[in-house]
């Protein structure tokens, strides 16, 4: 078995849900001929066909609106944006109609289709290529939001969002997408949707994030580690529906909390996981939630993006200030 | 451009009448019944039985001949104001009359009825049915998918990449613009500057078809010809209905705060109805006591689903949170335990 990178995990993925299901259609821009921006789907068009990987015209909407008729019809698209920032033409058929389907059709039409998109910053990208605006879509009833931060998850999570009966938005922490490399099992494997992983057991503070962050978290994990702190981390990995319980067991055992976050800080994810720590596990807390997240500002260009992305340092910071707490 | 028509107002046949004169006795039958409904939808929501209710007299002809070329399998994506195809496509009245209670059980067609839910967002319905076409296309049946849409909705920049992406991938989409002349106060006229609609399909390289909308012969040669290319693998193409909404917007609207009388008058002299009742009466076809037949049969036939509907069991109060994925969250389940609490004693 040798090692590979986050993308060409997903990749893997890809192949393997095309060549195992004849239902599964690629479509999005440029997804065919380069193989896409990240080069995710690259020689999916080869192998399976231009009625199976489909290079469309430039619109979101468009696409995600095609693919939940598609997947009404019987197919299983997975539609692919080319980044988190470009995915708001495409809003209104998300919220409005693919989060919506089961419902207002009391079950009768549903929506088993995946949206992969791109997400956050890190690479000193042009303007809207940087977005971590995650929360908007966990904010959406009817849709699931997963996001990987390892090659071995990516692989599983996008086979089960790909098997699942509703709707899926399938983030993808493009820094990660080369950053390493792991063993990632060969074959058809999924991981549960739903359920957040203990990526590291600790018993004095608990640090959560997900996708691009949780290699920050690492750092800082180690960093406090170094100090004598045994931080335990958790990896969301869906951000909707959130894995309550992981959060709230380790809460209540180490009763501090960091939550880290590369998205805005008002009304996010961080934001959301802090309102469950203290509605189920006040009574544990040693010391206030910290928040570690991006700032309710645009996300600086590349000159100045490393000030407002959160890493080690704040990590370890905002750890400290929950220890002394 | 001078929109096809195959009966004259008066009822006399300018060109070939695609179907037959049973066909066309069926077609009118399904019309009385439509107009039948659409009354009883109205005098309903004044007696506060309904909610919101979107009239569409005036466009019966436009959306039973429409409607009338498709096969029992195709699909079929409108709006709230396309209750008669809906109907006519398999649609129940208590399914129509259900939505408009407020009820999502009205959203689930019968078993083998491919019918969406009527669209409220307008436009984005355009693009699912692209995609349910492309499916089918995909998956190797011909099946066809028609959506059905306003003048407004061709503002809409979903409009475009439904047509947009219809005409790149050829896929068996039939685009019918119902041409009623407002979108709620604004008319055709300010909506866009085309001349007509029909002439947008050709910047996106797909036939379009002008057709008097009140003209029910028109409609389905039109419909049928669109139809048979779809289904044929020869890509879609737009048809815009040239009618009129003769009532408001919806119940919540009054049209007279912009619209002309003169001009609901002068429709009036076009109704879609009495055309195709001079036209058989002309070929000896139609009498008084068949059309009151008609009347009364479609009217017993809503009375009926207005009573099951209103009679049905109310939803338990946490149904809400078992419709939105196939099995609820761990997170809804918690939310639904907070609604018994809060509400206490539900079952």
């Amino acid at each position: 078995m040798s090692e590979i990178s986050m993308a060409r995990a997903l990749n893997e993925a890809l192949d393997m849900a095309l060549a195992g299901d004849e239902r599964v259609v690629l479509l999005g821009e440029d997804v065919g001929a380069t193989g896409g921006v990240f080069r995710i789907t690259d020689g999916l068009l080869e192998r399976h066909g231009a009625s199976r990987v489909i290079d469309t015209p430039v619109a979101e909407s468009g696409i995600v609106g095609a693919a939940l008729g598609m997947a009404v019809a019987g197919l299983r698209p997975v539609a692919e944006i080319q980044f988190l920032g470009f995915s708001y033409p495409a809003f209104d058929q998300i919220v409005s109609h693919v989060g919506r389907i089961r419902n207002r059709s009391n079950h009768r039409f549903t929506a088993p289709l995946v949206i992969r998109i791109p997400y956050g910053g890190g690479i000193g990208a042009a303007e809207h290529h940087s977005e971590s605006n995650e929360a908007i879509y966990a904010h959406t009833p009817g849709v699931k939001v997963v996001v990987p931060s390892t090659p071995a998850d990516a692989k599983g999570l996008l086979l089960a969002a790909i098997a699942d009966p509703d709707p899926v938005i399938f983030l993808e922490p493009i820094r990660s997408y080369r950053a390493v490399k792991e063993v990632v099992p060969e074959g058809h494997y999924t991981i549960p949707i739903g359920e957040a992983r203990v990526a590291r057991p600790g018993a004095d503070v608990t640090l959560i994030a997900y996708g691009a962050m949780m290699r920050d978290v690492g750092r800082a994990a180690d960093t406090l580690a170094d100090e004598g702190t045994d931080a335990e981390v958790i990896d969301l990995r869906t951000l909707s529906p959130l894995d309550h319980e992981t959060i709230v067991t380790s809460a209540a055992k180490t009763g501090r909390v960091v939550v880290v976050v590369e998205g805005h800080r008002s009304a996010g994810l961080a934001s959301e996981v802090a309102a469950v720590v203290q509605e189920r596990a006040l009574y544990s807390l040693l010391a206030p939630v910290e928040r570690v997240t991006g700032y309710d500002t645009v996300v600086p260009l590349k000159r100045s993006e490393r000030h407002y992305l959160p890493g080690p340092d704040r990590i370890a910071a905002a750890a400290r200030r929950a220890l002394e707490g | 451009m001078d929109p096809l028509r195959v009966l004259s107002v008066d009822g006399r046949l300018v060109g070939e009448a695609p179907i037959d004169l049973a066909e066309t006795r069926r077609l009118f039958a399904a019309m009385i019944a439509a107009r039948t409904y659409d009354r009883k939808g109205s005098a309903l929501q004044r007696q506060g039985r309904l909610a919101t209710y979107a009239q569409f007299e005036g466009q019966e002809a436009a959306q039973i001949g429409s409607a009338a070329t498709l096969r029992a399998d195709d699909w079929m994506a409108g709006t709230y104001r396309d209750a008669a195809a809906m109907w006519f496509h398999g649609y129940t009245w208590d399914n129509l009359l259900l939505g408009r209670m407020g009820d999502e059980r009205g959203g689930a067609p019968p078993a083998g009825v491919n019918v969406l839910p009527p669209s409220i967002t307008v436009g984005a319905h355009m693009i699912h049915a692209v995609g349910l076409g492309w499916a089918e296309r995909l998956r190797g049946s011909d099946r066809v998918a028609l959506t059905y849409f306003g003048d407004g909705a061709t503002s809409e920049g979903d409009f475009h990449e439904a047509m947009n992406f219809a005409a790149v991938f050829g896929t068996p989409t039939v685009f019918v613009c119902e041409n009623n002349g407002w979108a709620i106060s604004m008319p055709r006229s300010h909506q866009t500057s085309s001349e007509t609609i029909a002439e947008k399909a050709g910047a996106y390289g797909m036939p379009g078809v002008l057709a008097d909308g009140n003209d029910l012969l028109a409609m389905v040669a039109a419909t049928r010809e669109a139809v048979a290319r779809a289904r044929g693998g020869a890509g879609p193409t737009l048809i815009e209905a040239l009618t009129y909404r003769m009532g408001p917007h919806t119940t919540t609207d009054d049209a007279a705060r912009y619209r002309p009388g003169d001009d609901v008058e002068e429709w009036r002299t076009r109704d879609p109805i009495d055309r195709v009742r001079r036209y058989l009466e002309g070929a000896g076809a139609w009498d008084q006591g068949w059309e009151d037949d008609l009347e009364s049969g479609a009217g017993a036939d809503v009375e009926a689903a207005v009573e099951r509907a209103e009679s049905l069991a109310s939803l338990s109060p946490d149904s809400m949170f078992d419709r939105m994925y196939a099995r609820p969250t761990a997170v809804l389940e918690e939310q639904r335990r907070s609604l018994f609490r809060e509400e206490g004693g539900l079952s």
